[in-house]
Formats: structure tokens, C-alpha cells, sequence
């Protein structure tokens, strides 16, 4: 029988274009103090550490946990480092989430992170190697044509795309630590700016930033003097390979599943009634209504209609994105755990100004790879 | 804590270029062992791995390696950017936490693509060391003559260590520098990074092992007699050369005291000590028993599948308590420049 784990601190930095005032070094450490802080505890409290990041490529240092070891104070204890593409953050915390339920230890620190200024993501993922092929165009150019099929699938309206871009460009201004924030921002404007891969628009796409995430998990035992614990009821992980002919990329297997696996470990047989919002992995503002049929929220070539009724707005009935999501803070290895990390300051009541009134059970999202990678948790402000 | 045992272990032969590339690699390697294991794939619970994008030189290099893992039906799956013995590690965790009853393990490398000494710089504090960009050789040759200095070790005897590893490896067909070499030979040899000669370095190698675990009664259902996993710990240390005391390993102390190495006899320990001056360091640290056998392999001195070594270090002690060759027995790992991070695994037989 697995014990309970629950997040009893939370940090993150602002995120930005350009992190110049800190290190790599610096800028992890910035997250995890301050999910210390809100933890309530020290360094001498934690028992280990698990790190995720994305390819090491993109800031030119390899396997860089070994040189972040003294900057997150994890000398003298294990640490892991976790790589599972764009839904690393969430891997990541399910990996530390791991080690206190199989009650190895008692505090875990997890730190996720990306300084996406100090290289060149594009050139880091545009390699070519003998025999395969090399995607140019990044992540934009692979995923349009994704996006694309779920249009004509769908017959979604052509706007469907820039009503997710307002909502979530909208929320980002009640967030403190997000980086794109455009006051004032407009649907014409979004409407407006640069189609990049159609039906892609400028607006309608992540940034690039600098910036990480930190959380405390914690054993029953040890949460026993946190205030406002968010215990994790069920986590799950699924992937898929890449080179299958039988693959859906659109609606793909490995989240369904993983989808599926998480809600019945958590007990849920409605997840629209059921959870009181989500934070899922949006990097282009069509993947909102595409994860809301993969995830089971709508059924399939309606999820759209979610977005459209302003069923997905802070005050809607399944909030998604409250944060502002991905297409306001990208710094990738940490995209993921910053889902993680805003489903639990829901239900602890830390959301602040983008905080969903009365959330209690709230759902985390990542995914990674060609639609391949999907990590999800579900938290809760009482005890499974 | 539950009983996990290695159930399976399977490595590709070791060589110094490999024709194939990494998922070719892995598409014979992953259904060797897990039929080895007796436990159909679709049952395997869960998938971990272990490599290094900066080895395979291209990002995601672990996502077409999932092309050979058998991942259709989408699979329950995670991945270690650090040697795969970590990812053993991952594993076990996820079925001391009843997520899982059993586990495939991988790892893999092809170091021969690129210049793997210099590729390792780029471990270093990106600020204030790699500029500098020492090789792996010059690091490790910081620390040998610290080793030297304190009258732990000679450059004769670092040329015996090379020697007793290269040939035991004569009996080891997946290793590929074998043979018998005279110590005043290679004592005559000049220095690559003084006191370091080329044989006190491991060679570079392209290869892929895989483990599969499985917990108590499914173990012993499928195995006449499982390699139980009685301990395994894993410690880092600080960074900066400066900042530890190179002539000693207490992560790898600290890992051994808590994986109980020193409760019982040992019959064999595996240790990656992949320079000739590191394997008397990690031996003490351990507290190998001088009647135990030391890299019956032949050690990475002889193969060094870089980011697969560590699990072939269990692989290897496995085997033999599957094959009754050995009682009790200690694997080691190690990850960084001069034994920054270490794990311990204890395994014996029933």
C-alpha cells in the first residue's frame, strides 16, 4: 500500500525572455528557496532531490543537475534527473511524488527548469541525422498540420484558436510570474499578428523563457504542520512511439489512456462535474480544444465548443489555464511542472488573483514529444 | 520495503564502433531479455531508461529508442538523462510504491559518434570550468595524482589494475579490449595527462544492456533464482573539484552503509571506476572484503558503454547469482567527473 504525498510548498521565478541576472545556477535556486520558504522548512529538511530540464542542448550543458547538485542543496543525498521531452515537468514530479509514496522518504525537492536564452532552441532541435528526417521548422511547423486535421475533422469555427489566446493572454495579466503580458490585449490584435504556421498566429503561440518551478512533496507525516497540503490522489504516465503508422497524433492514444488510467485511480467518474478546473499543456492555443476531447472533458469534434460557450474561462465551469498557461511562460523543462504546480495552488487557495473560487480538486497536464509523452496528476485539497 | 529481484539481464556485445544505430541496437536487445525473463512484455508494467542526448548528438535522442521498446499499446514510461543504473533505480522505486510489478530497464550508448572525452566537458560548471575545456582525462588526472600524493596507489600498480581487468575480460565476449598486456610495457608508454597513461583510461564504446525487474512472488515464479535487490542507494556530491576530497568517495560510503554491502560476505562486486586510480578508491569506500571477486568482467577498463555501464556493473553481478555462480554480490555506478555521484546496489540469491 502506497503512502499519501502531498505538495506542502510551491516556488517559481518570473519567467522571461532573458534571466541576465542569474545563473543557471541561480535561477533553480530561486524557485526551490521559495517553495522552501512556503514549505516551511530548510535544506537539511529535504531528503532528496529529483531534477527535470528538456534536451540539454538547449543551454549547452550536459546532464547539468551534476553542477545544479550544490546550488539545490542536494550534496549528500540522491538525485535524479528526469527526461521525458516536453512533459518532463510533469514526469518530474511524478517521480518525486514517487519516493515519498513508496515511503523511501520523507520531503522531496523537485525543480524543473529551462533558461531557453542561454542557447538556441531552434538550432537544438533541428539537427540532422543520417537517414531521418530533420523538422526545420520546430515545434510549429510539426504540430500545424496536427492542428489542421483537427479543423477539418471538427469543423471548428477559424476563431476557435484566438478565443484561447485571449482567455489565456487575459489570465496571464492576473499572473505575477508570467512572462508574456500584454495589457489591454484585444481578439483583432491576436486576430492581427503574423500567421507563423497556419492557421498558427503569433499570438497564438508560446514564447520562449527563462524560468523554473520548485515543489516540496511531502509524506502524510511530514505535511501533518502544512496548513493547506494539496495531496496528490493519483498520478499517471503514458507513451507511444513515434515512427506507427497506426498512431492518431491528433487524438492520440497515449493520452486517452493516460487520461483514463489517472481518473479511475482517482475515483472519478465524471471529470467535467468532478474537477473544478485544469491546467493542461497548451503550447499553441488550438491544443485547448484538442485536449478536451483527448482528456475526456468533451466528446470527440466538440471540444471546441468548450472554448467557445466560455465553458474554459476563469469563471466558467472547468476553468482551464488559470495561470495564463504555456502560451504565457515557457520555459520547457519547466512547462510541465508548472501545470502540476498551478493544479496544486488551486486547491491550496495560493492562486491568488487567478485564483478559481473554491477549487478543490483540480487536474495537472503535460505532454511532450510528437504528441507522444503524457504525464497528468490529479490533487485535492482533502486526503484520498 | 518490497522484495525486488532482477529476474533478467541482457547486453549487446561491446565494440568500438557499432554499425547500427541505437533503436537497431535495442530492437534485438529488448526482446532478448524480456524473453529471458519469462514474463510477456505487454505484462511489464513499466519502462525506464538511461542515455544521454549529448552522446547520440540530437535532442530526444531516447524518443526513437522508444520505437524499440514496444510501446503499442502506449505504455507506462519514464526516462534518466543519466547512466540507466538510475533508471533501475526509478524503477525499483516505482514498484516499492505498488505502481508496478515488474519493469523493463535500459540503457544505451554510442559514444564512437563523436569525441567523447571533449563531449564530457561540457558536464562541467558551464561558467567557470568547461571554457577552459579539460578533457575527461586531465580531470581524472587531478585526482590520480592526489591519489599518487597521498600514497594510495603508484602508477605501477594503477598498470597492474589495467592488466588484472583486460584479462579477466579474455573471459567476457561482450567486452572488447581483452588480452595480456606487461605492466613495465605500459609503464614505458608516455603519459596522456600526467600521471595517466592511455591504459589507465576505459576505452570508448558503443553498446545497450537492459534489465528486467520483477517483485517477490511474480520473481520467483518466473525465476529459479531471482538476483533480489537487498539494498540500493545513490548519493551526490559537490561539484567543484575543489569542494570534496577527491582521495575519498562518501557517496559511494554513504550509499554501501545504507545498502547494507557490509552486513554479509561478498562474493563479486562490479565497480565502474572507469579510470585505474578509481577502482582502489571505490573499493575502500565500499569496504570490499579482500577474498571478494573484482570485476570478473574485465570492468569498463575493458568495455564502457557510456550511460549503460552502471546497470551492466548490476547486469553483470546479477547474472552470476542467476547462473549460481555467486552468493551475495555488489554492483556499483558512478556519474560525473572524478566519481561526483554514485549508487550501490546489493544483490543476492536466495
Amino acid at each position: 500500500m502506497a503512502e499519501r504525498c502531498a505538495v506542502v510548498g510551491i516556488g517559481q521565478t518570473k519567467h522571461d525572455v532573458k534571466r541576465i541576472d542569474v545563473s543557471q545556477a541561480g535561477l533553480v535556486r530561486e524557485a526551490a528557496l521559495r517553495a522552501l520558504e512556503d514549505a516551511g522548512c530548510a535544506w537539511k529538511d529535504i531528503d532528496a532531490v529529483v531534477v527535470g530540464k528538456a534536451p540539454d542542448m538547449f543551454e549547452g550543458v550536459m546532464m547539468p543537475e551534476l553542477y545544479l547538485a550544490d546550488a539545490l542543496g542536494a550534496t549528500g543525498k540522491p538525485m535524479l534527473r528526469v527526461h521525458t521531452a516536453g512533459s518532463v515537468g510533469g514526469s518530474t514530479a511524478i517521480v518525486a511524488a514517487s519516493l515519498v509514496e513508496a515511503g523511501i522518504h520523507e520531503r522531496v525537492l523537485t525543480v524543473a527548469y529551462e533558461k531557453q536564452s542561454e542557447g538556441n532552441a531552434m538550432w537544438a532541435l533541428t539537427i540532422s541525422m543520417p537517414f531521418s528526417v530533420s523538422v526545420v521548422a520546430g515545434a510549429g511547423g510539426y504540430f500545424a498540420p496536427l492542428i489542421r486535421a483537427y479543423i477539418a475533422r471538427s469543423g471548428a469555427p477559424e476563431d476557435t484558436g484566438i478565443r484561447v489566446a485571449l482567455k489565456d493572454r487575459l489570465n496571464a495579466l492576473k499572473n505575477e510570474y508570467a512572462h508574456l503580458q500584454i495589457p489591454d490585449v484585444t481578439f483583432e490584435q491576436i486576430a492581427n499578428s503574423p500567421m507563423l504556421w497556419d492557421p498558427i498566429r503569433y499570438l497564438e503561440t508560446c514564447p520562449s523563457s527563462d524560468g523554473a518551478c520548485a515543489m516540496v512533496l511531502s509524506s502524510e507525516r511530514a505535511a501533518a504542520s502544512s496548513k493547506n497540503p494539496a495531496w496528490v490522489h493519483a498520478t499517471s504516465m503514458r507513451s507511444e512511439p513515434t515512427q506507427f503508422a497506426g498512431r492518431d497524433q491528433v487524438n492520440p492514444s497515449a493520452g486517452r489512456q493516460c487520461a483514463k488510467d489517472l481518473f479511475k485511480k482517482a475515483g472519478i467518474q465524471n471529470p467535467r462535474q468532478d474537477l473544478d478546473c485544469a491546467e493542461i499543456y497548451v503550447p499553441f492555443s488550438w491544443f485547448e480544444p484538442m485536449w478536451m476531447e483527448n482528456l475526456g472533458f468533451a466528446p470527440e469534434r466538440e471540444g471546441w465548443k468548450m472554448t467557445y460557450e466560455g465553458a474554459t474561462a476563469l469563471d466558467g465551469d472547468l476553468p482551464v489555464n488559470m495561470s495564463g498557461g504555456v502560451l504565457s511562460s515557457n520555459p520547457i523543462g519547466a512547462s510541465g511542472m508548472l501545470r502540476f504546480a498551478e493544479a496544486a495552488r488551486q486547491v491550496r487557495g495560493t492562486a491568488g488573483e487567478h485564483q478559481v473560487e473554491g477549487a478543490k480538486r483540480a487536474l495537472g497536464h503535460a505532454y511532450g514529444g510528437g504528441s507522444q509523452f503524457f504525464s497528468m496528476w490529479i490533487v485535492s485539497s482533502e486526503k484520498p | 520495503m518490497r522484495d525486488v529481484a532482477v529476474v533478467s539481464f541482457a547486453q549487446t556485445p561491446n565494440v568500438r564502433r557499432e554499425p547500427r544505430n541505437e533503436v537497431e541496437m535495442l530492437v534485438e536487445l529488448i526482446p532478448e531479455v524480456v524473453k529471458a525473463s519469462g514474463i510477456p512484455r505487454d505484462q511489464i508494467g513499466f519502462t525506464c531508461s538511461g542515455s544521454s542526448d549529448y552522446i547520440a548528438g540530437q535532442p530526444f535522442s531516447f524518443v526513437m529508442a522508444l520505437d524499440a521498446a514496444g510501446a503499442w499499446p502506449p505504455i507506462s514510461e519514464s526516462h534518466v538523462e543519466m547512466d540507466a543504473a538510475w533508471a533501475l533505480y526509478e524503477a525499483w522505486v516505482k514498484i516499492q510504491a505498488g505502481q508496478c510489478e515488474s519493469a523493463l530497464v535500459y540503457g544505451f550508448g554510442k559514444s564512437s559518434m563523436g569525441s567523447l572525452a571533449d563531449v564530457v566537458t561540457l558536464q562541467l560548471d558551464p561558467y567557470l570550468v568547461a571554457p577552459l575545456w579539460p578533457a575527461a582525462s586531465h580531470v581524472a588526472a587531478l585526482q590520480a595524482r592526489k591519489m599518487i600524493d597521498a600514497g594510495r596507489t603508484s602508477e605501477r600498480e594503477m598498470a597492474e589494475i589495467a592488466v588484472r581487468n583486460r584479462k579477466a575480460a579474455l573471459a567476457n565476449p561482450n567486452a572488447h579490449l581483452a588480452g595480456e598486456f606487461a605492466v613495465d610495457v605500459l609503464l614505458a608508454t608516455p603519459y596522456v595527462a600526467s600521471p595517466l597513461r592511455r591504459h589507465d583510461g576505459p576505452p570508448i564504446s558503443d553498446g545497450a544492456s537492459a534489465v528486467v525487474l520483477a517483485a517477490g512472488d511474480l520473481a520467483r515464479e518466473v525465476s529459479k533464482r531471482p538476483a533480489w535487490i537487498r539494498g540500493i542507494d545513490h548519493r551526490v556530491e559537490p561539484h567543484a573539484l575543489g569542494a570534496r576530497d577527491l582521495t575519498a568517495s562518501s557517496s559511494t560510503r554513504i550509499s554501501a552503509e545504507k545498502s547494507g554491502v557490509g552486513a554479509g560476505g561478498l562474493d563479486v562486486a562490479e565497480v565502474y571506476a572507469p579510470f585505474t586510480h578509481q577502482e582502489p578508491l571505490v573499493s575502500e569506500a565500499l569496504g570490499l572484503p579482500s577474498d571478494c571477486e573484482l570485476n570478473p568482467s574485465g570492468g569498463v577498463l575493458a568495455a564502457h558503454p557510456f550511460m549503460t555501464a552502471g546497470l551492466t556493473r548490476i547486469g553483470e553481478v546479477a547474472q552470476r547469482i542467476l547462473d549460481g555462480r555467486a552468493g551475495r554480490g555488489v554492483a556499483h555506478a558512478t556519474s560525473g567527473p572524478c566519481l561526483q555521484q554514485n549508487l550501490v546496489c546489493l544483490l543476492e540469491g536466495e
